[in-house]
């Protein structure tokens, strides 16, 4: 089957239905996503969505830009920093004015708390803020934009997988996809299409990420020669629930939680004076494993299920209560304990993908490392990379991220199908997909995906996780060579056309394996420490040589590195102290 | 963890529509820790055993509302429920089913769209066409409030599973969870929204068919008191009415 729309998004998050909303005014527009739209993974962002709206203390969008960049250990493009903490301010508005229920200070206004790397007068104390609705602000900013997208009758194509991207001489030709209810491959045109797949945390074993975070977007476009930015940096959360991975807001410790180890020492003490526990992601979650290593985690044994404790027992069950419900929530269901009462036990768990689909500041995607784009490809949210987030993301600015990204992407790809005409779809189009779809039903016997994506998970949690060393991320790369040719002798064990989950289980672990391989082979080709990218063997920041963007293609197998300038036009870079 | 695990049964109903004229059951076996959820069951059975079993899974934690399945005659999330709380000892079994009044795609995939039809009909968005006086509009911590409950939905389905009168009384009742919706703007003071949505709520298949069951609150994953919010809508609309008919 063929459609033709002047604009298609794929993925129905943040990024996704903001962009879905402004294309949609002005150009005939469909969103196309693998999960009902309400399920996707901005739903899950707990904290908070940072702005310099100044509501209970002074605060200046210049200090919210220099904060990223600080934060972003310099690799982030100023530029596009200050551009991020400008417009965040009146994006906040308008999700208020759309609905959105912020949780409130008494005069009425939008409340504001502190976060982790969020500074007054560039660097001084925590400032508060992140505004927040309770500890559900991703759901209530999904839930937000979904309500407009049904108020404003945007189309929706709902568990549509996309599995080729059709692109000729840099033009954007559409799209192939395969419907989940039918098993159907459909193809469909379009004037420009935008990615908004999120992201990809699932190429770890321990992550606050979703089942269906795998990549999609990336590795789609990585296939059809399309550089990805910056995937060496991974950002670790520090406070994931021990074992599960899943997300313990930093929210608890803007709200005044504190790290401790076996000794009850509030350990960031020594690690960053300024900030303890409210300093950047990247710097926490190494502080957690090297108090773990020296034999002072809460079991003591340096294991790798050693752990810390997050306590928020003095700050009352009011606040609790009022302020982090969820997380109270999760502890109750899952460890059994009542936050209000015992500390709880956290990990570093695997959280979110700095780098991606390289985009300018309108989300037009990037073709080489000299400012060549593709026409009528954009890219939001976090399979994208700007770069604001540089090499550490700040906590609350992947929401910022989704909402000023989104909706600036959804405004200049509306304005864009306006002068265009479709491109002629390439001779046959659907080929290269149903050979693919056709092989895995073809009735062999292969190994078991699950197998192969249990290695892959561990393999990258050994091996390019919070401490990396040149020889073990070596060893990635080889056995991820390995996993991808195993991967070419899976088949489906289910021979159904509709609702063929297998199936679909088996395309994502293809995305996983592509964009685990080039995110290890780019982390060992970067021979220095910088944000949450952290060498033994090269422990320092190397602004001489590696101030630079990492462009990386996936080429007949092999992974090809360029690199492309960094804006430091506002900023110079400076050491990194908290 | 040493004596947390446990080999227990999964009976979970089946139905395949390009074979199966009708559902059955089917019996397996798994290991779990006694503290796993039940979704890592049902992965670990797709994973080694079967993979053809169809199942929705996304955030593995109770928030994006993928996997809500009748666990044990309840309507549960699985990835919120864990095997301890529906299994004692070795050798039990668990008896899992796809959602109630949604016609089943395949396995435990129901087709969500009756669902979300219901969901649109009340007009789920803030409605409120003056101008914004500045900046973002003025709400006390106190009305901000007076609705959290129901921002907590997440769009799941139990409870319009769950709903006896759905099941036993009037199929065309437009259910819990899209009254839960009109009630978080109704009740939200920026909204200006009541009259134009009274026509999606009142009428025979609106509103009125329930019962005060209670069974949408009981089965909630997110604790909503769902049929509070029911009764106060209700209340809200005849008392419109009631003023409406004196003036």
């Amino acid at each position: 089957m063929i459609h033709e729309y002047e604009v298609v998004i794929v993925g129905a998050g943040g990024a996704g239905l903001y962009a879905a909303l402004e294309a949609s005014k002005k150009a005939k527009t469909a969103v196309f996503s693998k999960l009902y739209p309400i399920r996707s993974h901005t739903g899950a962002a707990q904290g908070g969505i940072g702005a310099a709206l100044g509501n209970v203390e002074e605060d200046k969008p210049e200090w919210h830009a220099f904060d990223t960049v600080k934060g972003g250990d310099y690799l982030t493009d100023q530029g596009a920093a200050c551009l991020l903490a400008d417009e965040a301010v009146q994006a906040v508005y308008d999700l208020e004015n759309r609905g959105l229920p912020f949780n409130r200070t008494p005069e009425g206004r939008i409340d504001q708390r502190r976060f982790g790397g969020h500074t007054r007068n560039f660097g001084e104390a925590p400032v508060r803020r992140a505004c927040y609705a309770a500890d559900r602000t991703g759901h209530m900013i999904l839930q937000t934009l979904y309500q407009q997208c049904t108020k404003n009758d945007v189309s929706f194509f709902d568990e549509f997988h996309a599995i080729d991207v059709l692109i000729e001489d840099r033009k954007c030709a559409g799209l192939v996809l395969i419907e989940l209810a039918t098993g159907e491959l459909h193809i469909v045109r379009a004037k420009a299409m935008l990615f908004a797949t999120g992201g990809f945390g699932r190429m770890f074993r321990i992550t606050s990420n979703a089942h269906a975070n795998t990549g999609d977007g990336p590795a789609l476009l990585a296939r059809r020669d399309v550089p990805l930015e910056d995937m060496e940096f991974f950002q670790f959360h520090p406070t994931g629930i021990r074992n599960m991975g899943i997300l313990i807001t930093e929210g608890v410790r803007g709200e005044g939680g504190i790290l401790r180890n076996n000794k009850n020492e509030r350990f960031m003490e020594r690690y960053a004076p300024t900030l303890l526990d409210l300093a950047p992601r990247d710097m926490i979650a190494r502080a957690i494993l090297t108090e773990i290593r020296d034999g002072k985690g809460i079991k003591g044994d340096g294991a790798i299920d050693d752990y810390v404790y997050l306590d928020a027992t003095h700050l009352g069950r009011e606040v609790i209560e009022a302020k982090l419900p969820e997380i109270a929530d999760f502890c109750r269901t899952y460890l059994g304990i009542d936050p209000a009462e015992k500390p709880m036990p956290v990990h570093p768990t695997a959280h979110y993908a700095m780098g991606g689909i390289p985009t300018d500041t309108h989300g037009r995607v990037y073709a080489d490392s000299i400012g060549n784009r593709f026409e009528g490809l954009y890219a939001a949210g976090e399979c994208a990379c700007v770069s604001v987030h540089g090499a550490n993301r700040l906590g609350t600015n992947s929401l910022v991220d989704l909402i000023v990204f989104g909706r600036r992407a959804g405004q200049h790809i509306a304005d864009f199908v306006r002068n265009v005409d479709l491109s002629p779809l390439p001779v046959n189009a659907m080929g290269s997909a149903q050979k693919f779809v056709r092989r895995l039903f073809d009735g062999k016997n292969g190994p078991r995906p699950a197998e192969i994506k249990k290695t892959l998970q561990g393999v990258m949690m050994r091996n390019v996780g919070i401490f990396r060393k040149g020889k073990e991320m070596a060893e990635a790369v080889e056995k991820l060579e390995e996993l991808r040719n195993e991967y070419l002798e899976i088949r489906v064990n289910d021979h159904n056309k509709a609702f063929n989950t297998n199936l679909l289980e088996i395309l994502e672990l293809g995305n996983l394996l592509d964009i685990a391989y080039i995110s290890a082979a780019c982390a060992l080709n970067r021979t220095e420490s910088r944000g949450a990218h952290a060498r033994e063997d090269y422990p320092e920041r190397d602004d001489k040589t590696w101030l630079k963007h990492t462009l990386a293609w996936l080429r007949k197998d092999k992974v090809e590195i360029d690199y492309s300038s960094v804006d430091v036009s506002v900023w110079d870079p400076k050491p990194r102290k908290y | 963890m040493k004596g947390n695990t446990m080999k227990i049964y999964l009976q979970i109903k089946r139905f395949n529509p390009e074979k199966d004229k009708k559902p059955s059951f089917q019996k397996y076996t798994v290991e779990v820790d006694r503290t796993d959820r039940l979704l890592d069951a049902l992965i670990k059975i797709k994973d080694s055993d079967d993979p053809s079993l169809g199942f929705r899974r996304s955030c593995a934690h109770g928030v994006c509302g993928s996997d809500a399945m009748v666990i044990n005659g309840m309507e549960r999330l699985a990835c919120k429920t864990l095997i301890k709380d529906v299994a004692e000892k070795d050798g039990d079994t668990i008896k899992v089913e796809p959602l109630r009044t949604l016609p089943v795609q395949r396995d435990l995939l129901v087709d969500q769209a009756p669902f979300f039809q219901n969901y649109r009909k009340v007009k789920p968005y803030l409605i409120n066409p003056e101008h914004v006086p500045e900046k973002e509009r003025i709400q006390s911590p106190e009305k901000r409030n007076e609705f959290d409950d129901a921002t907590k939905c997440i769009l799941c389905a139990a409870c319009f599973s769950a709903c006896p009168v759905k099941k036993e009384v009037n199929p065309a009742f437009l259910g819990p969870a899209a009254v839960v919706q009109a009630s978080r703007f109704i009740e939200d003071d920026r909204d200006r929204g009541f009259e134009e949505r009274l026509p999606e709520l009142d009428y025979p298949d609106g509103i009125w068919p329930c019962e005060n069951r209670f069974e949408c609150t009981r089965v909630c994953p997110r604790n909503i008191k769902v049929t509070k919010l029911i009764n106060l809508t209700k209340r809200k609309i005849t008392e419109f009415r009631k003023n409406k008919e004196k003036t």
